[in-house]
């Protein structure tokens, strides 16, 4: 046995032990999933973890949405981008109890449009935050609930 | 493993369109029970979709997304008969996979 496997079974043995005594949550399992930017309790602490600072306001991104939601339960939204190489389009709703709603990362083919239903605690302005060629963009809309989607 | 997803792909004018719906409660972790307990959270939080193999979009979610999940997406490319895959991941650990063909 080569001292490389040793370690790397320590090291499992190790991360096992640690996960048994309940230090690593469930989540930590899922590598890709950014938790700081999904906890993330206010706008500017969200963008930062989104790596994103102060995105500039861009007229090639649009949010097709309905300017009144019934049922904050589903909100029906729909990101655009006309933004060239557009690598990620993500959604924030800026007065839900976590800001970052969801966030999708575009193969070079994929055309930057995502359809989703999101959920709306209050009426709030629900940003479009677009990564394009390294850059940050945003394009934000109001959008008014009649009937919360958070409440119990 | 939750309930199957509903897929759907049309290929038209070079454009695939996906449309994927997803069974799954999303529950937030912010509602209580009637005993005041709060309903611990669950959602999908990652969704991986494949066309023809290729990794086209993925997703993460939070809590925020709404009870059985809808995403709606369009690919350059494609035609009938590729395969499209999609696989989500809970924050349980809960995954599932369903695939369908492009009409």
């Amino acid at each position: 046995m080569t001292q490389a496997v040793m370690e790397r079974r320590q090291v499992l043995t190790f991360l096992g032990a640690l996960a048994a005594a309940g230090f690593v949550a469930p989540q930590a399992a899922f590598a890709n999933w950014d938790k700081t930017a999904f906890d993330a309790k206010t706008m500017d602490d969200a963008l930062k973890a989104l790596g994103a600072g102060t995105p500039a306001n861009s007229g090639d991104v649009q949010i097709v949405a309905s300017d009144i939601a019934e049922n904050g339960a589903v909100v029906p939204v729909q990101a655009v981008s006309r933004l060239p190489n557009t690598e990620r389009i993500a959604i924030l709703v800026e007065k839900n109890p976590n800001m970052l709603a969801a966030a999708f990362d575009m193969a070079p083919d994929t055309i930057p449009e995502v359809t989703a239903r999101i959920k709306m605690g209050q009426t709030s302005n629900v940003t479009v935050l677009v990564k394009a060629d390294g850059k940050f963009y945003a394009a934000s809309k109001e959008i008014k609930v009649t009937l919360g989607g958070c409440g119990g | 493993m939750g309930n199957p997803m509903k897929i759907r792909a049309s290929a038209k004018d070079g454009v695939t369109e996906i449309k994927i719906l997803m069974s799954h409660e999303m529950e937030t972790g912010q509602r209580k029970d009637a005993n005041g307990t709060v309903i611990p959270a669950w959602f999908i939080n990652e969704i991986t979709a494949k066309l023809d193999g290729k990794t086209v979009m993925q997703a993460q979610w939070g809590p925020s997304i709404s009870k059985n999940p809808y995403l709606a997406f369009k690919v350059k490319g494609g035609k009938a008969g590729d395969k499209v895959s999609v696989t989500w991941v809970d924050n349980r650990g809960d995954t599932r996979t369903d695939e369908a063909a492009v009409t």
